[in-house]
């Protein structure tokens, strides 16, 4: 193990200097740890992650991490997580498909009991016939859990989101969880040029005791109270408790906006903004528009892209911004149920025509000639 | 998000006000507070804190756990700051010392609980309350509640970000603030007694 050395979080995101390396998704998942100054990772094999929680393991046998373990399953592992959060340290975990499914029950409870947990979502099949390709299905039902998901494009993004999630996510005045999200085998199992900063250098510690619910530290005040639930309780005082502390789940969301701004730059990017034609996309399909546009612009064809990064909070005000000029959005997605196209409908309110489509699934990459065809078609529209 | 920026003034604004932070209401950064949903100066929030205190019938303080509890060195020091400036601006004190929801009901008299902080202020017939030491998370889940249900006008002195819930905020309350805000009180009172 390196001797690392704390930094300000800016530091190590802006201004050390980098070092390009040709890695794997996976790969820049364990670099980005490593540098991360996690205290715990917790892991259980699923496919397209398993890589991943095998190379954080390996880095924790170098002395990176605290504490690492395997779970019985991806329920006891995101369980665990967040008995790793509620006692105060920095914990890490990874899953994907059928494995963020099988542990759904966890992930808005994580974000109702404030716990600012860090976990990569390496997205694939979920439906039956059953497949373990990539697809981005299983992020529709994250949308609603109260945590806060970021969305890489690929290996440099993941690198990149992972080590600015942590410090989203422990802001007092925050303290959710953090997904970020990444399509299954397009970036985690394929090599990439990404810039990484010195491996001697590493995140500030987490400090628990800003946290905006006490630590569960069974042995030192002011801690002997538990977060208890008011389940059992049928009256008046414990709905609008309830109401009360669920809304605060929301307004903790709200306050994230300035800082993913602050660390990631913004919550969405967009280019040539003032086309008649944008195209809306998250994850690879951003990748997969960008060969896209460069087709149509060479058939003369006036083209915009919008890449979002926050999925939650949505960018609402800032896609409206982007796309005030335009007479038509394309929504390309990984998923049959187009889910991101159901958000930007929502979010633009019958202001633009929102094009749901193309959409792949089942495996198959998206063939930029799909996005070509719809950037003809609005265009000549 | 609403046209007309969204206020958060004294209640009872009903059964779910929302939270501030949802219609927009920003926290304030270092040497900034916030009155009523609008970020201003944080001296002019301590004078408008002082002015509400020695203008209330009946004022009270509500330490919570980070306050009540000796748990980590400067805590006691600040416990007996937050005393001092309780006394002088004339108020009471009734403590926050959990968070558990207790059954059938605390005794409002003594305590307080953030799942149900109206009730302490309807018994006690507070028309002017201030938090500190409250872990965020209770802190902003009370002051909604409070909103809702009383006309109990609320402060919050939070030594993190800040609380958009209460009527005013300030944030990085450490002890020159509180200070700051004693010498205030102190100046304040001196001129009215003059």
């Amino acid at each position: 193990m390196i001797e690392q050395k704390v930094v300000a979080p800016e530091y190590l995101f802006n201004e050390a200097e980098r070092e390009e390396q040709f890695i794997t998704g996976s790969e820049a998942v364990r670099e980005a740890i490593r540098r991360a100054n996690v205290d715990m990772a917790i892991s259980y094999p699923i496919t397209p992650q398993s890589e991943s929680m095998h190379l954080v393991g390996d880095i924790y046998a170098e002395g990176y991490i605290k504490e690492y373990f395997r779970g019985e399953n991806e329920f006891a592992v995101m369980s665990s997580v967040a008995g790793a959060a509620m006692g105060g340290v920095r914990v890490f975990t990874a899953t994907g498909g059928p494995g963020t499914l099988r542990a759904f029950e966890a992930f808005p409870t994580w974000a109702g009991a404030r716990l600012p947990v860090v976990c990569a979502f390496m997205t694939r099949g979920i439906n039956s016939p059953l497949s373990i390709q990539p697809d981005t299905l299983e992020m529709a039902y994250m949308l609603d859990t109260g945590i806060i998901m970021l969305h890489a494009e690929n290996s440099q993004d993941l690198y990149d989101m992972i080590l600015q999630a942590f410090m989203i996510a422990e802001k007092p005045e925050v303290h959710i969880p953090v997904g970020v999200f990444v399509d299954g085998f397009f970036v985690t199992h394929t090599r990439d040029r990404v810039k990484i900063a010195p491996p001697d250098i590493k995140l500030p510690p987490y400090n628990p005791y800003s946290a905006p619910v006490p630590v569960m530290d069974m042995e030192n005040p002011p801690i002997r109270q538990m977060r208890d639930p008011f389940v059992m309780k049928s009256n008046f005082i414990s709905y609008a408790a309830h109401a009360s502390w669920q809304q605060e789940i929301l307004a903790a969301a709200e306050r994230s906006r300035r800082h993913i701004a602050h660390y990631l730059g913004s919550l969405l990017e967009a280019e040539n903004e003032n086309a008649q034609v944008m195209i809306v996309a998250s994850g690879t399909a951003v990748s997969q528009s960008r060969e896209a546009i460069e087709s149509a612009r060479q058939e003369g064809l006036d083209v915009g892209l919008v890449k979002l990064k926050s999925l939650r909070p949505f960018p609402t005000e800032e896609l409206k911004a982007v796309t005030a000029n335009a007479k038509a959005v394309i929504v390309p997605e990984f998923n049959r149920v187009g889910w991101l196209a159901r958000e930007v409908r929502a979010a633009l309110e019958a202001k633009v025509k929102v094009v749901g489509g193309p959409r792949v699934f089942g495996g198959m990459t998206m063939p930029p000639d799909l996005i070509l065809d719809e950037i003809r078609r609005c265009a000549n529209e | 998000m609403s046209i007309t920026p969204y206020r958060v003034l004294v209640g009872p604004e009903g059964y779910l006000p929302p939270a501030a932070a949802s219609r927009g209401v920003l926290l304030p950064e270092k040497g900034e507070a916030l009155i009523e949903g609008a970020i201003v100066p944080e001296e002019e929030a301590m004078q408008a804190i002082a002015t509400k205190l020695l203008s209330a019938k009946n004022p009270f303080f509500f330490p919570g756990p980070q306050l009540l509890w000796d748990w980590k060195e400067g805590v006691a020091q600040k416990a007996q700051a937050v005393k001092r400036l309780a006394d002088l601006a004339g108020a009471r004190v009734i403590p926050m010392p959990d968070y558990r929801p207790k059954y059938p009901m605390i005794n409002p008299a003594v305590e307080i609980n953030p799942n149900h902080p109206n009730l302490t202020i309807w018994h006690n017939k507070i028309d002017l309350c201030v938090f500190i030491g409250v872990h965020c998370h209770y802190a902003n889940m009370a002051l909604k509640i409070i909103r809702g249900g009383t006309s109990c006008y609320t402060v919050a002195l939070c030594g993190e970000a800040g609380h958009e819930d209460a009527m005013i905020s300030l944030c990085c309350m450490g002890m020159p603030e509180l200070a700051k805000l004693t010498e205030i009180i102190r100046t304040m009172k001196g001129e009215q007694a003059a």
